[in-house]
């Protein structure tokens, strides 16, 4: 048992980056884009892969790749983006792909193994167990605070 | 009772009270105004009709004994003495105190008006007695207004130092009961003119009131609207032979119109934060015995409502720290040799892509000495820093939390709450704030507002491959660079210059500062443009690959994540979707460390800056062209409106003489010799002079020169004057004889 009562369930929309499998609060999602033409913030830092206009507002579009320290994704054309808002404004988070909601109940949620690198305990809650895969919940907020400019250089997942 | 009639009522009723404020300090100004007298009696005079229809008795009967003395001082049989205009000025607190007590609780607040009232009454009997020997008596009542139409346009426009931007606030909706001049006026919905002149209600009926909620909305479904055109024409684009083609160029057009247009709205010029300090500097005036005059400029710069919210407060506060610690005693002013009235001067303008706004007064400066013993007091600093600071480092010390100098606390100011609130406000938005002061001279406090979501216009460039928009405030010029002649970049120890009539331009490859490029260092075959900025006091050359167009932009503030990148100062969607970024002339001057070179430049003395301030007034700069074939001719800068290369082919005919399309119009074109160009493509110089426009072709543009002096106006043809310039007697184009015979250029919608 982590955070909420007894029996709580929420739902995620489960993202894909590789063969990793994570999960964001679906009430925090927006939208959810096909691939959408960026315009590349020259001296910004690397994870962020440029800004792009959404109905009028500018979004902020994060690689979410290069954010969570996967291995290089630079063809970034071929993902889907997922839009959350944060602190006012939006941002569209660059995966490969994006896959079902699920209803999962708070009780199920499991935290991350402590051999987990110190990077995963920061921007995660916890983790699921589903069939075949592990999915771990990410912190929105957390996952897009860059604090001020590179993100900090936490040792890549092995 | 219905609530939006309350409501209608509360907001009308406000409106026309602040106008009030700023009428009567006119009107202790200029007593014999019977233009202002008639405005406030109006303003009075339907609150008191109104109050009686919503039954609010406490409210009416104020009114109408307000409304018995104005019509004392409207018939002139009561002159308009400061003191009358106290009371009025206490009497309209009081009906401020109702109104907000209405507006909190849709009751009337309890309280006694009778001191009050009783005062009204006593000069009321007293003087309208006097004055019914010679005229008839006023008719207390509605009346009167009817018949006496007033231009109240001009009462709100004619005073140069009110600032009164908005269109005179039409009155609150007549009462239902007492007169009819509105007969088509529909219940008391709308807002109504009641006993306005033909000027004034088309003043009222040229601006209406929206609430902010349906402008929001509106722009999200304006954007909404724009991204459904991009998908639709980015389906056209991979179906080339649509017959959706022109409509959606139609509706391409008029969506860009539209997204313009809500932009816009926006929009309110400074002014509207104004209008509340001519009647703080009275009251201060009147408490503490000063005299000070406020001068306002500048009230008509457009900002947004946003940010014109959050700088209000800040402002007042300012303005009231002036007047009260700022300007001295009049007796004290007279002993410093200084005239007896000080002065406030407001100010605002656009700079370099920033909105200024400018508070000086002439009053005593800052006291160092009192500063010092101040801080040490309030145990801000040490005796040992104070030792080490400079004057400068002492005058922001006012900025710190709980800092006031001001001897006696006055119920003006000087209760802590000082300029360390204007500054937190005034960073809250992004701005900073700079202060100068001289002690006995007087204090300046500069305040700087980055125009987020700002309209404004913007040089949109390319470098690298990618757009990126430059504010054109902060551009005095654009150069075409040349791989060989004039206009040649070169290179000093590596630093790129460009020489520019004769000074040395530094300049900043844009590509390569933006890390774009990954060219050689003395690769710059593909710059094509400097874009010559000019901040603070600093001039350099931005080089960029491309110019595209001149746009309209609404600013957008960047995301947290990205605010650390100075070298940006927003970014903008542009009219075909896509997003750009805005560069910052100040910021790629820090990045690339010629800041401090920045910072010393803004050192100049005074007199430096006058003096080239002096030469700069007399310099003329002139386009040098060959438009015969042999010598250079000049032309005037200030005449030409573009400069464009056309092909000839686009030259057609119109009744035997050469035209060309130009902004959806037909606009003549000449060559100097009357035979048409013999070249494929040809430099077009279009001038434009009282909005009439004409093109004359050139054979080769050559430079641009400076020439110190007076010209000749009396030329009537095509030759204005000779004067000597680069040491050859150059003939000047006389541009007036191409536009005489130009077209007038229409307003495009």
């Amino acid at each position: 048992m982590r955070n909420g009562s007894k029996g709580v369930t929420r739902q995620y929309l489960t993202i894909y980056l590789g063969k990793k499998v994570f999960g964001i609060p679906i009430l925090q999602v927006q939208d959810i884009l096909s691939f959408q033409k960026l315009t590349p913030i020259p001296l910004a830092p690397n994870s962020v892969a440029g800004v792009l206009n959404l109905r009028g507002r500018i979004v902020t579009a994060i690689n979410l790749r290069v954010r969570l320290q996967e291995e290089d994704f630079s063809d970034s054309s071929a993902g889907m983006s997922v839009v959350v808002e944060h602190e006012g404004a939006l941002f569209s988070l660059i995966v490969d792909n994006v896959g079902e909601v699920l209803t999962l109940s708070d009780d199920d949620m499991e935290d991350l193994p402590v051999t987990l690198d110190r990077f995963w305990h920061e921007i995660s809650n916890g983790v699921y167990q589903l069939d075949g895969h592990i999915m771990i919940i990410l912190d929105i907020n957390r996952v897009l605070d860059l604090g001020q400019g590179e993100p900090e250089k936490i040792a890549a997942m092995a | 009772m219905d609530d939006n009639i309350i409501a209608e009522f509360l907001t009308e009723t406000n409106d026309g009270l602040e106008a009030l404020d700023n009428s009567l300090v006119l009107l202790e100004q200029n007593p014999n105004d019977s233009a202002l007298i008639s405005k406030i009696f109006r303003v009075i005079h339907t609150i008191k009709g109104t109050a009686g229809f919503l039954g609010f008795s406490r409210l009416g009967l104020l009114a109408h004994k307000a409304e018995d003395v104005l019509g004392l001082f409207r018939d002139r049989k009561l002159d308009v003495t400061p003191e009358y205009v106290t009371l009025i000025f206490e009497l309209i607190d009081s009906i401020k105190q109702i109104i907000a007590g209405i507006d909190q609780t849709g009751q009337e607040p309890q309280g006694d008006d009778n001191l009050l009232i009783h005062l009204l009454e006593d000069i009321y009997a007293q003087h309208q007695a006097g004055g019914a020997t010679r005229a008839p008596a006023p008719v207390p009542a509605a009346a009167p207004v009817v018949e006496t139409p007033e231009p109240e346009t001009a009462a709100s426009s004619a005073p140069g130092s009110e600032p009164d931007p908005m269109p005179a606030a039409p009155p609150p909706p007549p009462a239902h009961e007492d007169h009819g001049p509105v007969a088509s006026a529909p219940a008391v919905e709308g807002p109504t003119a009641t006993a306005a002149s033909a000027s004034d209600s088309s003043m009222a009926n040229s601006s209406l009131r929206v609430s902010v909620e349906v402008l929001e909305n509106l722009m999200t479904m304006v954007s909404e609207l724009v991204l459904n055109r991009n998908q639709l024409l980015q389906i056209l684009r991979q179906n080339n032979n649509s017959d959706f083609a022109e409509p959606l160029q139609n509706l391409n057009l008029v969506v860009s119109d539209l997204q313009e247009g809500v932009m816009k709205t926006r929009m309110q010029p400074i002014g509207n934060a104004w209008s509340k300090l001519p009647r703080i500097i009275r009251d201060v005036c009147n408490e503490l015995g000063k005299k000070i005059n406020l001068e306002m400029h500048g009230q008509e710069t457009e900002l947004d409502r946003q940010v014109l919210e959050v700088i209000k407060d800040p402002l007042m506060h300012m303005v009231r720290n002036s007047a009260d610690h700022g300007i001295e005693k009049p007796a004290d002013r007279i002993a410093a040799g200084k005239p007896e009235t000080g002065t406030i001067v407001l100010n605002s303008y656009h700079q370099g892509g920033h909105i200024i706004i400018e508070i000086s007064d002439d009053g005593r400066g800052l006291a160092i000495e009192k500063i010092k013993k101040k801080a040490l007091q309030n145990g801000l600093v040490t005796e040992q820093q104070l030792t080490t600071m400079s004057v400068h480092q002492l005058q922001q010390l006012i900025f710190h939390a709980g800092f006031s100098t001001a001897e006696q606390i006055t119920s003006v100011s000087g209760r802590g709450v000082g300029m360390d609130v204007v500054r937190t406000n005034v960073e809250k938005i992004g701005g900073a704030i700079e202060m100068a002061s001289v002690e006995g001279k007087g204090t300046t406090f500069t305040i700087k507002i980055p125009l987020t979501l700002a309209i404004v216009s913007a040089l949109i460039v390319g470098a690298g491959g990618e757009r990126f928009a430059i504010p054109q405030l902060s551009i005095s010029e654009l150069v075409m660079v040349n791989s060989s002649g004039t206009n040649q970049i070169e290179t000093i120890d590596d630093a790129l210059v460009l020489r520019l009539r004769g000074n040395i331009l530094p300049l900043v490859y844009l590509s390569k500062v933006l890390g774009l490029s990954n060219k050689q260092d003395s690769d710059y075959s593909s710059a094509r443009y400097i874009v010559v900025v000019k901040v603070a006091s600093c001039d350099f050359g931005i080089v960029v690959d491309n110019v595209f167009d001149m746009e309209e932009i609404v600013v957008k503030p960047l995301t947290s994540l990205l605010k650390h990148l100075q070298i940006f100062s927003g970014n903008t969607i542009l009219g075909d979707g896509q997003v750009i970024m805005i560069l910052d002339p100040v910021g790629i001057l820090k990045l690339i460390g010629a800041n401090e070179m920045a910072d010393s430049g803004s050192r100049l003395s005074g007199h430096e800056e006058d003096h080239k301030k002096d030469l700069a007034d007399k310099e003329k700069l002139f386009l040098l062209v060959k438009v015969d074939g042999r010598t250079a001719k000049a032309v005037s800068l200030e005449r030409i409106s573009r400069l464009e290369e056309i092909s000839i082919s686009k030259i057609e005919d119109s009744n035997g003489s050469p035209v060309i399309q130009y902004n959806g119009q037909l606009m003549p074109v000449h060559t100097y010799n009357g035979a048409l160009p013999d070249k494929e493509r040809c430099p077009l110089i279009i001038f434009n002079h009282n909005n009439r426009v004409a093109g004359l072709f050139a054979d080769e543009i050559l430079d641009i020169a400076k020439y110190y002096g007076d010209l000749s106006s009396e030329g009537s043809g095509k030759i204005l004057d000779s004067i000597i310039i680069n040491d050859h007697a150059t003939d000047v184009i006389n541009s007036e004889w191409y536009t005489a015979q130009g077209v007038v250029l229409e307003e495009r919608a």
